[in-house]
């Protein structure tokens, strides 16, 4: 694969001048998507779903289309389990409004895992909080796994468990098979947060017997304002809509509504078929380079960073030791430098990293610090990218006025 | 002024070596402020006499070198001024920050006009400004 060829798909990357590190945030898109989306706009827009004519068909195959593309990529039974959301975050909400509030009931216990995004820990703080349930945190090991032990806080009264495949933290991948099958055991449903997963390893949904599973068109080439909800069938079926208004109902009369089948139950409103159409265009593109690629060019630049990086006394490292556990992930501290004041001298050499808390509080809480830098990259970043940024990073100390 | 520059000109020195970075043994007010953006945080406190003129100041918590560095530099010239000139002082600031301020009273900040740049910066001016909100809270509150 050329990855000089791959770039030049990326308008945005053809300014050489910054260097891109900050792709767990949100990735860039290549030609091909603004391409679809444009094309969508130019040649086939319409309202979808209601129109009886020609263009509203079109935009509705497009967007009928788009959802097929997206069961397809991550092995769903059937398209009608895919619910277009605006992003990981809504579809997480999606589940915590609907089923968690019909299904959880005071004394029952929901689980999730210290290293959540916010997006994946508020939702379930509500639901526990409006139900009187209680959040359980399972923690990590050193070596970033989850023992045997822990795993034992999911228990009979556990109705739900959610976690994430891979941190956007610390760059692991969770053993979420193996919980969905812990959490299956004793009935409860599991939820699978795949943000940061979805845009680096192959997905298929049925293998991991995950129930739920959400994630984001923006962190893996797609256009921001689309993600996506997988659930399985007879979970949609049985949920009260999150939603209510045009285009998700059966028959509307003065006193009520019966609502349309699945997946618009869950579809309320205009839909976003524009980025849907774009999303799909950024399945087609991931598929075509390949996620053996995709993963082996990331475990390659993890490799370089961490390795150059642990040479360096002043730096601390938070994640796994192994460089092939981190799915392009580096997150870092410099001692005696706020990641904020680190982030900004990078900015000044057009380096772009990531500054802060990254949402999720509670697991800096639980490392003990109050923030962090975050180097993250994706297939398209280049050896000499990591150089130049290791470089940069050499002489942060010294503008920040330490010998 | 360039980020680089800012930072070695006037951050570096107050961010480590703060003159004002300590608890005060009786403070009249203590006041947190939270910049939400990063979790930061910093703690003010301040001694008034019974003439409401600041008799000391100081600061301390966990944050970047500018939010540290502007809170120093604050600190430095509110200490002697009672609390209308010392709100007139922070309103010049946010002036200067939201650039309605004229050159004469950016004059008049003597040191911290030196933060005009970095609280320019879209990314940065949470940082720069968080202190001065901090302070302005405790002093209108006492009104």
């Amino acid at each position: 694969m050329d990855l000089q060829a791959i770039r030049a798909d990326f308008p945005i990357l053809a300014d050489e001048r910054y260097v891109y590190f900050d792709n767990a945030a949100t990735s860039q898109r290549p030609r091909q998507v603004l391409e679809a989306i444009d094309n969508f706009y130019r040649t086939t827009n319409a309202n979808p779903l209601r129109g009886l004519y020609e263009w509203s068909i079109g935009a509705t195959e497009a967007y009928e289309k788009a959802r097929s593309r997206v069961a397809r990529f991550l092995n769903a039974e059937r398209d009608e389990e895919i619910i277009f959301t605006r992003n990981a975050t809504e579809s997480l909400n999606l589940v915590a409004y609907t089923w968690a509030m019909a299904n959880v009931n005071e004394g029952d216990e929901i689980v999730i895992s210290i290293m959540e995004h916010h997006s994946n820990i508020l939702p379930w703080q509500m639901v526990a909080k409006k139900k009187g349930a209680v959040l359980k945190f399972l923690e990590y090991d050193e070596k970033f796994n989850f023992s045997d032990e822990e795993l034992k806080k999911i228990t009979d009264k556990t109705k739900l468990v959610a976690m994430t495949y891979v941190s956007n933290v610390l760059g692991v991948t969770n053993p979420v098979k193996k919980v969905a099958e812990l959490a299956h055991k004793v009935g409860a449903v599991m939820v699978v947060d795949g943000a940061q997963s979805t845009p680096h390893k192959k997905v298929d949904v049925q293998d991991l017997d995950a129930d739920f599973y959400a994630f984001s068109g923006h962190k893996m080439l797609g256009p921001m304002g689309i993600g996506a909800l997988y659930g399985k069938r007879e979970l949609l079926d049985a949920m009260p809509p999150f939603l209510t208004g045009g285009e998700m109902i059966e028959t509307v009369t003065r006193e009520g509504a019966t609502y349309a089948e699945l997946p618009h139950k869950f579809e309320a409103g205009t839909v976003n078929a524009g980025d849907a159409v774009g999303l799909a265009a950024a399945i087609d593109y991931l598929e075509d380079i390949g996620f053996d690629f995709i993963v082996n060019q990331e475990n390659r630049l993890s490799k370089l960073c961490l390795e150059a990086m642990r040479d360096l006394p002043y730096i601390t490292l938070y994640g796994p030791l192994e460089t092939g556990r981190h799915s392009g992930i580096v997150t870092f501290n410099i001692e005696g430098c706020h990641p904020h004041d680190v982030s900004s001298v990078l900015d000044s050499e057009h380096i772009c990293i990531r500054a802060g808390h990254h949402c999720a509080q509670p697991l800096l809480q639980y490392i003990g610090v109050n923030a962090t830098a975050r180097a993250s990259m994706y297939f398209y970043n280049t050896d000499e990218e990591v150089e130049r940024f290791v470089e940069s990073l050499k002489k942060v100390r010294g503008w920040l006025g330490f010998e | 002024m360039d980020l680089k520059q800012i930072y070695r000109e006037i951050v570096n020195e107050h961010n480590l070596h703060p003159e004002h970075k300590r608890d005060l043994a009786n403070p009249t007010y203590v006041l947190q402020g939270v910049n939400p953006t990063c979790g930061d945080d910093v703690n003010i406190q301040v001694e008034l006499d019974e003439n409401g003129v600041i008799t000391d100041a100081s600061f301390s918590g966990a944050g970047c070198a500018v939010s540290q560095a502007s809170s120093d530099i604050m600190i430095d010239q509110i200490i002697g001024k009672n609390k209308e000139e010392a709100l007139q002082f922070i309103e010049t600031f946010m002036e200067m920050v939201h650039g309605t301020a004229s050159e004469e009273e950016i004059e008049s900040l003597d040191e911290a006009a030196a933060l005009s740049d970095v609280a320019h910066m879209p990314a940065r001016a949470k940082c720069a400004t968080l202190a001065w909100h901090t302070m302005e809270k405790i002093l209108k509150g006492e009104e």
